[in-house]
């Protein structure tokens, strides 16, 4: 495998990874390439061209290409940066060729290489050696999927023995047969062949890239996947895009206003036509060189300008908006982040918006879709109650009803956790009189785990446990006496009541969704085999011993009042296995796991085959608090008119008791129908009489939506990850409402990708969920002011922007379709080229934005008070297609009267020194004036938090307004730009008239307060519950 | 975002507690209560009709006449002369006479007028080059391309002014006589200081050469006169030599293009200085000679002559009052019907 000639045979991809896109050549191509592709830019790009053709050119290119050019540069600045970020990740390390460095792109497939202590892992490695011994190396994921805990992976015991031998590492000629690359992080499948015998491979052996090798000297490897392969460069990119709502609505928008765009474009380009047939023609001895027109060819004149007024109209939809969107939701973003009241101290984890582009879908959410276990609960596992061999231990309340106060005392044990409480002394007393059944049960708690011990200092143990349970468990037997101490692949040490014994480890059935149960096949130091199994109580009950009959019976009623309880129980079993049995199976085991196709599902088979005939030791139950304030935030929500669903993969009783306890279940609510049939029929029948789900079928999901939408309450237990995936994909698809997923686990990874918005919780369980989410934060009240606060703003200002935004635009483009019936539709331009090309982008973006970024109707606490504010946002009605045709009309109807007042007053006016005024150009500077300071006023009033960024932004923009206009006026500029800056001294000879100012008074006045008086009417007659609030 | 801080420490990850980033900033929250409203809208209604009214009564104190010369009079021989483009180097005169009821007190302007004229076109409009205007040598040879296809005259020559717009200037000339008892005489009219200060000074420059010695039209050697021009452009005002070449007022007003088809350009301001002329024009019978030369059968226009005074907010302008008149009762109306709303159903109160 180490011979590099061969391997070049094959097309391996090499290591090197362009996680940085661009370098400094490539940087300017490709990226133009790639914004061009984004329809908007690609459209500014061919208006552009369109300017460049003289016969069409009503504006001259600088009005287009200027704001194209800053809005290319922002998004290049932005990508450049963030590909800055990739070089200065993928430069970290060099990696160690045996004998040589290497580069990390110089690695190849079949490479052997060396990897010392903190070093990042450079491709996906089948580990070989290490310096520790078994082959072992620890590792940390933070990078791959952010758990911090450290890892233990094992090279093959005839790997492990080449240790450091370098010559025998050369002469290292294995075989790698392994799957296709893939982006599953915990699964690898493949086998070794070496010497004529077949090694299986699995996760365990692998170090993917990404990892941080840690507590290992050093350790060999062969490279398996390097570059693009790898698996931590298949996960990238996957993540679904998301859009919001009111994104798919702008993009309907803007559509729209194309298709009227090209309307007005057919009317001006016909009139054109009419004009130069009637009119035109006569006039055509002062414009000779029209060849089509002189040649009486009218129609191609309308031709030309249908395509000269796309050009001058194309400012209905600038080219600024996206940008402006974006920017906003990025400051929305950010504001998630700052925020203190969504920072939870005891972790240092602020909350993080991971996407930028769902702010304010977050103030349309209508059903909230919720984990249990880490998002309503903490997911801090306390071993509360167990029931050994029929007998119950753990009741807070002894049997005469008084309240145990007294912790039992661990002190007997040197090695117990200190933290660890327990009431109920009869179970330590059944410890120390050596019942076998309880001894039994704490060897199993001890022994049937994945947690890794740490030991610092002698004596001071630390578990590093992947899931709570496991850890509370393991605990709670270490502190009655059955310490597990350390492990290694093929033995477990315990400290049973202060001595150790050594299990030889045979084989770890593992955990997973589908088994819901875990095993260990371990031989005693007295040469006894047994399988000690723990798991759901369900998956246990099936699979014991008959003779347990009665026992089951008895735990089963224990395991129902702990559920009852809200505890999460486990079940435990263990059986006695025969040497020869297990030899034979342990053959098949061998065989089953080095083939590569369907080696889950024969693993699988395997597994069930020797888990069977158990015997039932007892039960344990875990209780997990719940997280604080989530009552009261369930009821906010609900108030909200939010429908919070919980899905759980909980018992019923479980789930029941949860919902009783977060408010969701009242006592008042006496009819809760629970269903739980299992077949099509049952659940069918069911569902007619009563509510709460359990099936999915393809033919029940309308019935079971509508009756679940019918319940104030859903709670759905015992579901799987795929099913709680499908659950927020029937509501999204079937109620076309916005959805929202959180949980904290791996198992909501689905349902968070599948609803709108997925919410991660940074909890116990993990990063996976944070990762997957676009919005994370650690503790499940927080969702209450993301949604209400942050959501609710951010959909209001968003709202707000693009009403106001695209009342902007029409009021200033339309002037043009106005001057359009005087000019002999001849395409000229109302407005210096200069205003074109500055208004978007200097003299009106500044208000809006800050408008967009800090606005807020009504204040945080009132948002909290009142949560029936959020219902706007559901219903839409802040912005949707009947808001744009309003801004619409406004728009038209500002843009007709900054047309015609002013060519009222001009048309036959004179200055007061008798010279004339009604020239184009001062014509253009009255309108653009009136036209600023009109949408400067609307600002104004659409602004309803005047912070003072507002007010410099404001005022800001109307003196840079004046600046930028008389200094394009002025002397100098022209004497060096004649052409460029023909309007010298216009403004000064405007703006100094009286009438001038009269007249644009008068236009303000005239535009502005219809819409003063219409909100007026409007907050009286029919006052929104914000009104109201802010009323108050 | 959000990553860790360089400051270590149990909370270095706790977003900093500063007005802006937990959007406390102080701000002024505007309400639209009737308080702030309806007074609001009574005061503008009021500011609207007052400032109507006295716009109003300020309009009524000014006067102003038009004439229509397109072929009235003994001008309708001149306008069938012109139909005919062969005739157009022929000079025609005709005259108009009109008569002036009220004395037009203080300044008054002599404006010409165009009916139906779009120098509102944008290929008219390009259609010129200020850096030639302004007197670059270089342009002044060689006009930029805006100009097609006035660029060149028929012998090759560069032609300056050139484009559309100087091509086509208005070349009427106009003598203004008062007819009283004591006899006819000419009113006197300036015909300079017609223009912007800026255009005259700044914007239209003759070329600038280091021989101070040349006369104009040696400036201009090289250079062609526009097509439909009579004479070359240092030759446009034979009475005041330095009112030739770019600078020619005419010229500069001329080359103000109007914003519509329909507008009046400044011809020329009476000189008070003389009597009877010191308070303006008196009441009285007036004819004005007209040189006749612009035609505007082609295009269905027409042509007047216009005498006006000013008042502060610039010359005679009905609309402006009205606008405002109107403005002001609407909003008054407005204002009313607000308050019977506001009246009849009161201010909201909070209830859930």
């Amino acid at each position: 495998a180490n011979d590099r000639d061969y391997n070049e045979k094959f097309p391996y991809a090499d290591n090197h990874i362009r996680t940085c896109k661009y370098n400094v050549f490539t940087f300017l191509p490709i990226n133009l390439f790639e914004q061009f592709q984004r329809a908007a830019n690609a459209y500014f790009l061919v208006l552009l061209i369109l300017q460049l053709i003289p016969e069409i050119s009503s504006l001259s290119w600088v009005t287009t290409t200027v704001p194209l050019v800053m809005v290319l540069l922002i998004t290049a600045v932005k990508d450049a940066t963030d590909d800055y970020v990739n070089i200065s990740l993928n430069s970290i390390t060099f990696y160690s060729f045996v004998l040589q460095n290497e580069k990390w792109m110089n690695v190849r497939v079949g490479d052997i290489i060396k990897l010392e202590n903190n070093h990042f892992v450079t491709a996906d490695i089948l580990l070989l050696s290490s310096s520790e011994p078994y082959g072992l190396c620890y590792i940390e994921t933070a990078e791959l999927d952010g758990e911090t805990n450290l890892k233990v992976r094992q090279a093959l015991t005839v790997t492990s023995d080449l240790g450091a031998d370098i010559t025998k590492l050369v002469d290292f000629n294995g075989e790698v047969i392994c799957e296709p690359p893939n982006n599953k992080l915990d699964k690898f499948t493949g086998t070794l062949y070496w010497r004529d015998n077949k090694y299986p491979l699995d996760n365990e052996k692998m170090l993917l890239r990404g990892c941080v090798l840690r507590n290992t000297e050093w350790c060999f490897g062969m490279v398996v996947f390097a570059g693009l392969q790898t698996k931590l460069m298949q996960n990238c990119g996957r993540t679904k895009f998301k859009r919001t709502s009111i994104d798919k609505l702008m993009n309907t928008l803007v559509l729209w206003i194309f298709g009227f765009l090209v309307c007005m474009g057919v009317i001006l380009a016909i009139g054109n036509t009419i004009w130069e047939q009637k009119v035109g023609r006569s006039f055509s001895v002062y414009l000779l060189w029209d060849e089509p027109i002189r040649n009486n060819n009218v129609v191609f004149s309308g031709f030309l300008t249908f395509w000269s007024y796309i050009i001058i109209l194309n400012t209905m939809v600038p080219i600024s908006l996206y940008v402006s969107v974006e920017v906003i939701r990025l400051g929305h973003s950010y504001f998630i982040n700052w925020d203190r009241k969504m920072y939870y101290i005891q972790k240092d984890t602020p909350a993080e918006a991971r996407t930028t582009t769902l702010n304010e879908e977050l103030g349309q959410v209508e059903f909230i879709f919720s984990d249990k276990t880490g998002t309503l609960t903490q997911n801090i596992m306390v071993f509360n109650k167990c029931s050994i061999n029929g007998k119950s231990y753990g009741d807070v309340y002894d049997e005469f009803g008084h309240k145990r106060t007294a912790c039992v005392d661990f002190s007997f044990n040197p090695l117990s956790d200190r933290k660890f409480k327990f009431h109920d002394h009869s179970l330590l007393e059944a410890i120390k009189m050596e019942e076998p059944s309880v001894q039994d049960f704490f060897r199993l708690l001890a022994l049937c785990h994945t947690v890794m011990p740490e030991e610092k200092n002698e004596g001071d143990l630390v578990y590093q446990a992947q899931s709570p349970d496991e850890g509370a468990l393991v605990t709670a037997a270490r502190n009655f006496g059955f310490v597990f101490r350390s492990r290694t692949p093929e033995t477990v040490t315990l400290y049973e009541m202060g001595t150790a014994v050594n299990y030889q480890l045979l084989a770890i059935l593992d955990f997973n969704n589908v088994r819901k149960r875990m095993s260990v096949i371990v031989r005693n130091p007295a040469g006894h085999i047994k399988l000690y199994c723990k798991g759901a109580d369900t998956i246990i009950f099936d699979r014991l011993d008959p003779s347990n009959h009665v026992l089951m019976n008895t735990t089963s009623e224990h395991l129902y009042e702990f559920a009852g309880e809200g505890l999460r129980t486990l079940a435990l079993a263990y059986k006695d296995l025969d040497e020869n049995v297990l030899e034979e199976w342990m053959k098949r085991l061998l065989y089953a796991s080095t083939v590569i196709e369907n080696r889950e599902e024969g693993l699988a088979d395997l597994y069930e085959e020797i888990e069977t005939g158990l015997m039932l030791l007892g039960a344990t139950a875990v209780e997990d608090k719940l997280q604080e304030g989530v009552p009261e935030t369930i009821a906010c929500l609900t108030l909200a008119n939010i429908k919070i669903w919980v899905l759980t993969g909980d018992k019923l009783e479980t789930a029941m008791n949860i919902g009783y306890s977060c408010n969701m279940l009242r006592d008042d609510m006496n009819e809760v129908f629970i269903i739980s049939g299992h077949s099509v029929l049952e659940v069918q029948q069911q569902l007619r009489l009563g509510l709460m789900a359990h099936a999915l079928e393809p033919e029940l999901e309308q019935v079971l939506l509508e009756t679940a939408c019918l319940c104030k309450t859903v709670i759905c237990c015992r579901v799987t990850p795929m099913q709680k995936a499908q659950v927020v994909e029937l509501v999204k698809t079937n109620k076309m409402a916005v959805t929202l997923a959180i949980g904290d686990g791996a198992n909501d990874v689905s349902m968070i990708k599948t609803a709108h918005i997925g919410v991660g919780i940074s909890g116990q369980e993990g990063m996976q969920a944070v990762l997957a989410s676009d919005y994370s934060f650690a503790q499940f009240r927080y969702l209450q002011r993301l949604l209400l606060v942050h959501g609710r703003w951010s959909y209001f200002r968003m709202c707000n922007f693009l009403f106001y935004f695209f009342y902007k635009n029409f009021a200033f483009t339309l002037v043009h379709f106005w001057f359009g019936f005087f000019c002999g539709f001849s395409a000229q331009t109302v407005y210096d080229q200069w205003f074109i090309t500055l208004f978007n982008i200097v003299y009106t973006s500044l208000p809006v934005l800050a408008m967009g970024l800090f606005d807020q109707d009504v204040n945080e606490a009132n948002s909290h008070r009142y949560p029936s504010l959020y219902r706007p946002g559901q219903l839409n009605v802040l912005f949707n297609k009947r808001q744009f045709f309003l801004c619409t009309l406004q728009g038209v109807g500002t843009s007709f009267l900054l047309f015609f007042i002013p060519y009222g007053a001009f048309c036959l006016v004179a200055r007061d020194d008798g010279s004339h005024i009604s020239d184009q150009q001062a014509f253009a500077v009255i309108i653009s004036t009136s036209l600023v300071i009109v949408v400067s006023v609307q600002i104004g009033l659409d602004t309803y938090y005047w912070t003072a960024v507002n007010h410099v932004f404001v005022w800001g923009s109307l003196a840079v307004y004046f600046a930028i206009l008389f200094a394009m006026h002025s002397d100098g500029l022209f004497s060096i730009f004649p052409s460029h800056f023909p309007f010298i001294g216009t403004a000064r000879n405007c703006l100094t008239q009286k009438s001038v100012w009269l007249v644009i008074m008068l236009t303000t006045v005239a535009c502005v307060m219809p819409g003063l008086a219409v909100r007026f009417l409007k907050t009286d007659l029919y006052p929104t519950l914000t009104d109201k609030v802010k009323g108050t | 975002m959000g990553k860790a801080k360089a400051n270590a420490g149990p909370l270095a990850r706790r977003p900093d507690n500063s007005a802006f980033k937990q959007q406390r900033l102080p701000a002024w929250s505007p309400m639209l209560t009737a308080q702030t409203v309806l007074p609001f809208f009574y005061g503008m209604a009021i500011v609207c009709v007052l400032l109507g009214v006295w716009l109003l009564v300020t309009v009524q104190n000014t006067h102003e006449l038009k004439v229509d010369y397109t072929h009235t009079g003994s001008c309708d021989k001149c306008f069938e002369k012109r139909k005919d483009r062969a005739n157009a180097n022929q000079s025609c005169n005709c005259t108009v006479v009109f008569n002036i009821e009220n004395t037009f007190k203080g300044d008054v302007f002599f404006y010409y007028g165009l009916i139906n004229f779009h120098q509102n076109l944008r290929q008219y409009m390009d259609s010129r080059d200020d850096g030639q205007m302004i007197g670059r040598n270089k342009n002044l040879k060689n006009p930029s391309s805006y100009c097609e296809p006035f660029i060149k005259d028929k012998n090759g020559l560069p032609i300056a002014p050139c484009g559309a717009v100087a091509n086509s200037m208005f070349n009427d000339s106009f003598t203004l006589l008062y007819h009283s008892a004591a006899g006819s005489r000419v009113v006197p009219l300036f015909r300079k200081g017609i223009t912007w200060y800026t255009d005259k000074n700044v914007k239209f420059r003759n070329p600038q050469v280091e021989n101070k010695t040349l006369t104009l039209a040696q400036v201009f050697e090289g250079t062609g006169q526009p097509l439909y021009w009579q004479k070359p452009v240092y030759d446009l005002d034979p009475w005041d030599r330095n009112n030739n070449g770019f600078i020619n007022e005419d010229l500069i007003v001329w080359m103000r293009e109007a914003a519509f088809p329909n507008f009046k350009k400044l011809y020329g301001v009476l000189n008070r200085a003389i009597e009877p002329f010191t308070d303006g024009l008196p009441a009285g019978n007036y004819s004005v000679l007209i040189s006749y030369n612009f035609p505007v059968e082609y295009f269905q226009g027409r042509k007047e002559v216009v005498l006006s005074t000013v008042s502060w907010f610039g010359g005679q302008n009905n609309f402006l009052p009205v606008a405002y008149l109107v403005t002001g009762c609407l909003i008054l109306l407005l204002a009313v019907i607000l308050t019977a709303v506001w009246w009849k159903f009161g201010e909201f109160s909070v209830d859930f």
